[in-house]
């Protein structure tokens, strides 16, 4: 047998400080809340100490950003605009290995992820967005639209510098100002972005990073001053952020849930479709709110399809984040992997046909194994509950007609995957599946040139693309 | 169409006449471009280090065909890679030999001679090499005479005119007389993946060429660009693995051509490992077709003992 040696990229490089501050008006400030300790999901340990804002650190953060947005960001033009923001895409590049070694260390996913998909995407969401600074006049919503004014931004766990780079890149293009809050497990590589910002001598006020529980997250999306919250998380969260925010002028975009279908039909690349149904699933344990945590396969081909997913499967190598060999790292918290273990317990109890792969775990952390589910019925738990976690429910359709209804059965709608070789199909299906991204022959690709978001109770608005700026500008 | 061994009713069903061939290969599940090489690239990521590397290293010399196809080639330079093969880093006798020495068949004997009582094997091209361009008589002669003078394995090339004209029957038929020509030899059959261009070709031909009774499926003759790709060695591992699945039996892959260095070969046998399975990590049933990447194999594996890197002047140039 050949067992790879542990191949651990070196924790010394996050830089990692025993205590962060939060970053408001140009500064590194002490917050008045309580602080949080945030830990290393792989080995429970204390990372760092982050202070935490309080209701009146969330007002001084928004006049702080109405200052700059009043006085100098949105008078700025935007060739100048666009300069600060390829600054700070070529500072994340710059700071790469440092920005993906804390990320694996404060979120638990593995490093050739934090190193592969996140860090670079999140660059590219500031070199993208930077583009478009100047040119938002051809951008089809009028010769000079106008940017909305102070934006507050509220992101998740999952992807805790990249959903601030989405956030806050779109933001900047079109001249708004920034409060954010980054998730309360996850603060560490938002606040190295507010080093970066400095660093760029970003005008004070512009960005503001403000770290703290949900009660933060409220106040700022409660905040008078507030023009545009935009909002990542939970469904049930959006649900309250949506009536927090109802009879008030601000406009809102939420990107919440999902329980995405990939469908794969029996003329489908299968081998491919076993690393696209894998990719959809166990990428990034499978916290991945587009995740293809459905998998629809047509009768004919589904004990082949499912013996080859198992193998799969098995070989997918769990443990150390920062092994560059770690496919699968660390679930982020006690509480997901709680709510994760609950879930599938439900799923045995319903029925289904659990597998679990034979993979070792650590000792310490919090590891789930990657689980297929098969035998699965629309009616169980595991169909329609977003899990969050690395689990795969199978079901099986017969037509094309059947699998549209089962893949819209779902009160959800982020994305699709459609895997067929048959190309007027594709189209056929995508035209029919109700899921604001639908990818075919392949998953969980993210590019800021394509506007991603959902519709139903996975929310409502567009990042990225021509179509996500409309969410920062008057239109 | 003659079967040639005891195959699957669903196998023997697609070799019964040339439409049913025709029809089981254009039946096979396709090949997604973007996908296999998105899959390729991230397997190359995997870090090996160490001990894990070490033994890759050792693995890796065991498996190489060491080959030299040249039309300059003299039994004095056949004489010294056979020696070469042996004793790969004369100073280190604990480097293991390597799996077979891949001549033309004019040079077998002198290779075969040097070689008695080693168990490294002798291999030789044969079927009008690398074109294949020849009547069937010359390739039967061409692989009997190879097989006479003492090759232990040959390495046939199919007819890529026919394969691409779609007359599956025809290569099938080939593959099988040769096979039958080499008697005990062993046969690795190349696909000339560099000319069949498509994935989806790749794996046809690989099927084709496990269905006919070839040994081993191996990517490239090395005289086309691109030789062997990662990706298109994927393809075929997952037909051996598939094959396998299907019958029980463990047929061989053998990337030739293009990998030059230790980073390279050990990308490989990560493919080997995870998308075959680790059973495959064997000489019997992987190798790689080179002749410069053993020298980068022995320069990193003095460096993995000696710690520090001594350069191309402590290997032996043959």
């Amino acid at each position: 047998m050949w067992e790879y040696a542990p191949a651990p990229e070196s924790r010394d490089i996050a830089n990692l400080k025993p205590a962060y501050k939060m970053f408001v008006d140009g500064k590194f400030v002490e917050g008045t809340g309580e602080p949080l300790k945030t830990i290393n999901p792989a080995t429970e340990e204390v990372l760092a100490e982050v202070s935490t804002a309080s209701e009146s650190d969330v007002d001084t953060a928004v006049k702080a950003a109405r200052k700059a947005y009043d006085r100098v960001w949105s008078k700025m033009p935007g060739s100048e605009r666009a300069k600060y923001i390829y600054r700070i895409a070529r500072q994340i590049q710059e700071r790469g290995r440092e920005l993906a070694v804390l990320e694996s260390l404060d979120n638990g996913k593995p490093i050739k992820e934090s190193r592969d998909t996140d860090i670079p995407t999140a660059a590219s969401h500031f070199f993208y967005h930077a583009g478009w600074a100047d040119k938002l006049g051809y951008a089809g919503y009028g010769p000079d639209p106008k940017p909305l004014g102070v934006a507050g931004q509220v992101i998740p766990w999952n992807f805790p510098l990249l959903m601030a780079a989405w956030k806050i890149a779109p933001a900047l293009a079109c001249g708004n100002t920034v409060v954010l809050k980054p998730a309360e497990t996850t603060p560490l590589t938002a606040l190295v972005l507010a080093d970066i910002i400095q660093q760029c001598d970003l005008p004070p006020g512009v960005v503001n990073i403000i770290p703290g529980a949900g009660d933060v997250g409220a106040a700022l999306v409660g905040h008078a001053d507030v023009n545009k919250v935009a909002f990542t998380g939970s469904t049930d969260v959006g649900k309250v952020i949506q009536g927090q925010l109802a009879g008030t002028n601000k406009k809102l975009t939420l990107e919440l849930g999902g329980k995405a279908a990939n469908i794969v039909f029996d003329d489908a690349p299968l081998d491919q479709a076993v690393e696209g149904i894998v990719n959809g699933i166990f990428f990034n344990q499978g916290h991945v709110c587009c995740a293809g945590s459905r998998l629809l396969v047509q009768e004919s081909i589904a004990d082949e399809l499912i013996e080859k997913l198992h193998a799969r499967v098995s070989t997918l190598r769990v443990g150390d984040p920062l092994d560059k060999n770690t496919d699968v790292g660390a679930i982020n918290s006690r509480e997901q992997l709680t709510k994760i273990q609950e879930l599938t317990a439900s799923g045995e109890a319903e029925g289904a046909t659990r597998w679990t792969s034979s993979c070792p775990l650590p000792d310490k952390g919090f590891f789930f194994a990657p689980t297929v589910f098969s035998g699965v019925s629309q009616a169980m738990r595991i169909a329609r509950e977003e899990i969050f976690g690395p689990v795969l429910s199978v079901l099986t359709f017969r037509t094309p007609e059947e699998a549209v209804a089962k893949a819209n059965n779902t009160p959800y709608g982020l994305s699709a995957g459609i895997w067929t070789e048959k190309g007027s199909r594709i189209l056929w299906m995508a035209q029919r599946m109700r899921a604001g991204v639908v990818w075919s022959n392949t998953f969980n690709r993210f590019d800021p040139t394509a506007p991603f978001g959902g519709y139903q109770e996975s929310g409502f608005g567009r990042e990225g693309g021509r179509t996500g700026l409309e969410a920062y500008l008057d239109v | 169409m003659a079967a040639p061994t005891t195959l699957p009713s669903a196998l023997a069903d697609a070799v019964r006449d040339e439409s049913s061939l025709r029809r089981f290969l254009h039946g096979l599940p396709g090949v997604d471009q973007v996908g296999v090489e998105q899959r390729a690239a991230g397997l190359g990521t995997r870090s090996i280090k160490k001990a894990s590397k070490l033994h890759a290293i050792d693995l890796a010399i065991s498996m190489v065909d060491l080959t030299t196809l040249e039309g300059a080639d003299t039994h004095g330079k056949v004489r010294s890679l056979a020696a070469k093969a042996k004793r790969p880093d004369p100073e280190r006798p604990d480097v293991p030999q390597v799996a077979a020495v891949c001549v033309y068949p004019d040079m077998v004997k002198t290779a075969a001679d040097d070689l008695v009582g080693t168990g490294i094997n002798v291999a030789s091209v044969a079927t009008a090499f690398p074109s294949g361009r020849s009547t069937m008589d010359i390739k039967l002669a061409d692989t009997r005479f190879a097989v006479e003078q003492g090759a232990s394995e040959v390495d046939m090339v199919i007819d890529r005119g026919a394969f691409l004209s779609g007359r599956y029957g025809q290569v099938f038929e080939e593959i099988v007389k040769i096979k039958e020509a080499c008697g005990d030899a062993h046969l690795k059959v190349i696909l000339e993946t560099g000319e069949l261009v498509t994935y989806d070709n790749v794996r046809r031909a690989s099927w084709l060429a496990l269905l006919a009774g070839g040994d081993f499926i191996k990517t490239s003759t090395g005289k086309v660009q691109p030789a062997a790709t990662l990706p298109v060695t994927h393809v075929m591992l997952q037909a051996v693995r598939d094959w396998k699945q299907q019958t029980g039996e463990l047929r061989g892959v053998k990337p030739a051509g293009g990998i030059r260095t230790t980073k390279d070969a050990i990308k490989y046998l990560v493919a080997v490992h995870e998308v075959a399975g680790p059973e495959w990590l064997d000489p019997h049933l992987f190798r790689f077709g080179a002749s410069t990447l053993l020298n980068d194999l022995l320069m990193q594996r003095r460096t993995q003992l000696d710690g520090h890197y001594s350069g191309p002047d402590y290997v032996t140039v043959d």
